[in-house]
């Protein structure tokens, strides 16, 4: 980053820090409740835009996001209420993700589809077979994964509700934002992913199996998607409904270009992105604006447009130069 | 120690249409440098990569320290120690020298990569053989010849001892060729064995111990330079007697064609690299520009022709002001344009042969009306370029990027001449070509003067700039430094130029 960047940096963050004290002050419930709802909203979005990253920074265009969320949401909650096991929920939400993922590796990477209808693929069979199979009759009966306090930190004025108080997933996701951004910056694997992504013959004249890789990562990727769906089944909501995911899955591809295919970055504008949401959803609740539902409801869509337009002006990001490309040996 | 390090026995390549290797053999023993010379066309590159894992042959063995082998890839020819520089370098440009130098053969510490490590093995490798690189920096911010030291760290971190470079003096400078050249010989002294194809005849005899020409695919002698002369070896390559220094009259200029008024360029940083150039080139005459590499030369082509925005300064072709304006309108006004760099500007390596014929004018009569192309008329066209520039392929609806290096080069230099052009650009306008096709393109570069056009002679090849231009202008740090005429444009004077030395 340059010294610039950073600068900017910490005066966004120095002014989120002042303006939440000052909000918080002012009227201390609803200033946790808009910003506890942050971190709910934003949860989502950085477990797509880390299934987004990893297939990206390999080359891979993921635009199926969407529908992973959704089949995963849909598997997650229907083994649930069978077994009557959040856990075993949250696992078969992780499987059907996993399998979505190396749905799309098979397409995009083994067959050499287009990613993007591949991707297409995976949003449109989703939404089909989900709404198909959807049983209205059955709930979950054990209640979704509720908040764990951290200890004393939950007690903490303002950030004890907002960051340690939470639910199970939400947890795992700040674990493997770390976990990510270690592996992705530090490790072999890493190293690597980034090198089939920017360059894959450089990388095959040094022995990389570059479509190898790829189909591990995109099938690998799909697992933080299906994490997604069980958190949102039951984690966020605790029920499944027809196209429940609603447009998050590209809205985490939105965080994920804009947080530069860092996790860290993407944490960031997911924290931006759910604070919309957030406050949309205040504002719905309590009325404070005299317009229809509808348009408020608009807020967050309307503010992702204004954002990546903003930010490809300022010309900050670079894709791969590899995405989006099938890779032919030789 | 093996007294073998990697040969090739009766190798056969056959690609479509094109019998690429015919029976060949070579061998390499440690310690020696073995140079491959050869027309455009004749093999050396399809060898190398048949030696290197890339290619299968048809037919003959490959063997390796005394060993005969299967290579299935370019990891088999790692793992026994061959290391390849590529005529096109394979690095990631984002990341950083030290990590493409690792790549695929990471250290690693408690599961991450250990890049301090790395640091330390790379340092210790520049050092060793006078490859001086920062290991921290991006690969995209370092000149070309930078990069290939990275790729000849590259092999040398995974113990080549075998180290195959395709064309490695192409894209350098006198300067960085020299160093080049020392560094390889220093190289041997540890018993590396080194295969080095080149079209520079003054290099093969400066430092090969071995000289294989090839001639259409086949082995067409075997000498050593206390044997050989230049005259001789491109005799050898070619078949004929080759005419090693231009022939031409005095020039004969008439109105400015190219007129550039303190034109300032930014590079791609965006810093200044052309710092106010001032330049006419008339009608009749070819006007050199000499200087380092990295000077400028090519944001002020680039500037010329289209392809760069100029920040302020005035260009005119022929009178009429065309600053800034598009490559289309630029070639519209009789400017023709041989690239510096000819895969990214050059050619469009998909397409076929035919089509990059007519890449500049496909769009205008004959070639096409009302929004059709005509096929036939592209065709006849393009076997004609293919005819008149000794262009050597199998037909002209292959795909350009099957062209041997040198070939392409022609295409694109036919492609450019064959219309009636005022102003010709000429960017390195012989890289990569063997002894007998530059003959031929720089006799007909001064046909082209003669016919009245306007030349703009850009060549890191300080000899190509005295022997063909009339007015030699010398660009140092983005300025012209000075213009003078051919007949008192001595290498000594010139050379001082370029350092940047005005007395
Ligand atoms: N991938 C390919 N497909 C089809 N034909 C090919 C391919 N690669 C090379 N050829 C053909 O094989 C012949 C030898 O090509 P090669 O690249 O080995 O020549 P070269 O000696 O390296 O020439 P240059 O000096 O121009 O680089 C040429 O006729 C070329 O057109
Ligand atoms: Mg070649």
């Amino acid at each position: 980053m340059k010294a610039r960047q950073r600068q900017l940096l910490w005066i966004a963050v120095v002014l989120i820090v002042v303006l939440a004290c000052s909000f918080y002050s002012a009227n201390g419930p609803q200033t946790t409740a808009v910003l506890a709802g942050t971190v709910r909203a934003a949860t989502l979005l950085t477990l797509g835009a880390l299934c987004g990253m990893i297939g990206e920074r390999s080359g891979v265009v993921n635009i199926g996001i969407e529908g992973q969320f959704l089949m995963s949401a849909f598997f997650a909650f229907t083994v649930t209420s069978i077994t009557g096991s959040l856990f075993m929920g949250a696992m078969a939400g992780i499987a059907t993700g996993l399998t979505m993922g190396w749905m799309l590796a098979a397409m995009a990477v083994g067959l050499k589809v287009d990613q993007i209808i591949a991707g297409t693929v995976l949003n449109i069979g989703a939404l089909g077979l989900t709404s198909f199979f959807y049983d209205g009759s059955r709930s979950l009966g054990v209640g979704k994964y509720t908040n764990i306090d951290l200890g004393s930190l939950a007690d903490l004025p303002l950030v004890g509700t907002v960051f340690f108080s939470r639910p199970p997933i939400t947890y795992l996701t700040m674990v493997l934002l770390v976990v990510v951004h270690v592996a992705l910056f530090r490790s072999v694997w890493g190293m690597r992913t980034r090198a089939i992504g920017e360059h894959p013959g450089a990388a095959d004249t040094v022995g990389i199996d570059v479509l190898r890789l790829r189909y591990i990562n995109v099938t690998l990727a799909g697992g933080f998607a299906g994490l997604g769906g069980s958190y949102l089944a039951l984690e966020a909501v605790g029920t499944f409904s027809r196209g429940m995911s609603g447009g998050r899955g590209f809205l985490a591809l939105a965080v994920m270009i804009f947080g530069r295919r860092s996790p860290f970055g993407a944490y960031a504008a997911a924290l931006f992105f759910g604070f919309t949401t957030a406050l949309q959803n205040h504002f719905q609740l309590n009325s404070v604006f005299d317009i229809p539902p509808q348009f408020v409801g608009m807020l967050p869509f309307v503010v992702t447009i204004i954002v990546v337009a903003l930010s490809g002006l300022m010309g900050s990001m670079r894709d791969p130069a590899a995405l989006g490309q099938t890779y032919e040996k030789g | 120690m093996t007294d073998l390090l990697l040969a090739a026995r009766n190798v056969t390549k056959q690609f479509p249409g094109v019998l690429a290797n015919d029976d060949v053999s070579v061998e390499l023993k440690p310690g020696r440098i073995l140079a491959l010379l050869g027309e455009n066309g004749a093999g050396k590159s399809t060898l190398v990569n048949v030696l290197f894992g890339m290619y299968r042959p048809d037919g003959g063995q490959i063997i390796i320290k005394d060993e005969v082998v299967d290579l299935r890839g370019p990891d088999d020819a790692i793992s026994r120690g061959i290391g390849m520089v590529h005529q096109h370098f394979q690095l990631v440009p984002p990341m950083r020298v030290v990590e493409n130098i690792v790549l695929g053969a990471e250290p690693t510490k408690r599961g991450l990569v250990d890049l301090d490590e790395a640091r330390l093995r790379v340092v210790e490798l520049s050092t060793k053989y006078g490859l001086e690189v920062d290991p921290d920096a991006l690969v995209e911010d370092l000149p070309v010849g930078m990069q290939q030291r990275v790729e000849i760290l590259k092999a040398l971190y995974r113990n080549a001892d075998v180290l195959i470079l395709d064309e490695p003096t192409g894209v350098l400078t006198p300067q960085e060729a020299d160093h080049l050249l020392r560094v390889l010989r220093g190289l041997t002294e540890t018993g590396v064995g080194i295969v080095f194809i080149t079209h520079k005849l003054r290099e093969v005899l400066a430092i090969a111990d071995d000289i294989v020409v090839l001639r259409e695919g086949r082995v067409v002698g075997t000498t050593t330079p206390d044997q050989a002369t230049e005259s001789g070896l491109a005799e050898m390559m070619v078949g004929r007697s080759v005419v090693l220094r231009v022939e031409k009259q005095a020039a004969q200029p008439g109105d400015v064609v190219l007129q550039v008024d303190d034109l300032k360029v930014n590079d791609d940083r965006g810093q200044l690299a052309v710092d106010g150039v001032s330049l006419q080139v008339r009608a009749g005459e070819i006007v050199g520009v000499a200087g380092v590499e990295g000077n400028g030369q090519r944001e002020l082509v680039e500037a010329i022709t289209g392809l760069r925005h100029a920040s302020s300064g005035a260009m005119a072709i022929g009178g009429k002001p065309l600053t800034n304006s598009s490559t289309r309108q630029i070639a519209a006004n009789g400017v023709g344009h041989i690239p510096e760099d000819r895969e990214k500007h050059g050619i469009i390596a998909a397409y076929s042969l035919a089509e990059n014929s007519v890449l500049n004018r496909y769009h205008r009569t004959p070639f096409s009306s009302r929004g059709i192309m005509h096929r036939e008329v592209i065709y006849e066209h393009a076997q004609s370029v293919v005819e008149e520039f000794d262009v050597r392929t199998p037909s002209v609806t292959v795909a350009a990027s099957s062209l041997s290096g040198g070939n392409k080069q022609k295409l694109i230099v036919g492609r450019e001449f064959s219309e009636n052009i005022k102003l010709l650009v000429a960017a390195q306008p012989t890289r990569g070509i063997d002894i007998g096709a530059i003959e031929f393109i720089h006799r007909r570069i001064v046909e082209q003067r003669d016919k009245g056009a306007a030349v703009l002679l850009v060549s890191a090849e300080l000899d190509e700039i005295l022997s063909l231009a009339d007015r030699v202008a010398v660009l140092y740090d983005g300025k012209l430094v000075d213009v003078l005429d051919a007949n008192v444009a001595t290498r000594e004077r010139v050379g001082l130029l370029m350092a940047g030395i005005t007395d």
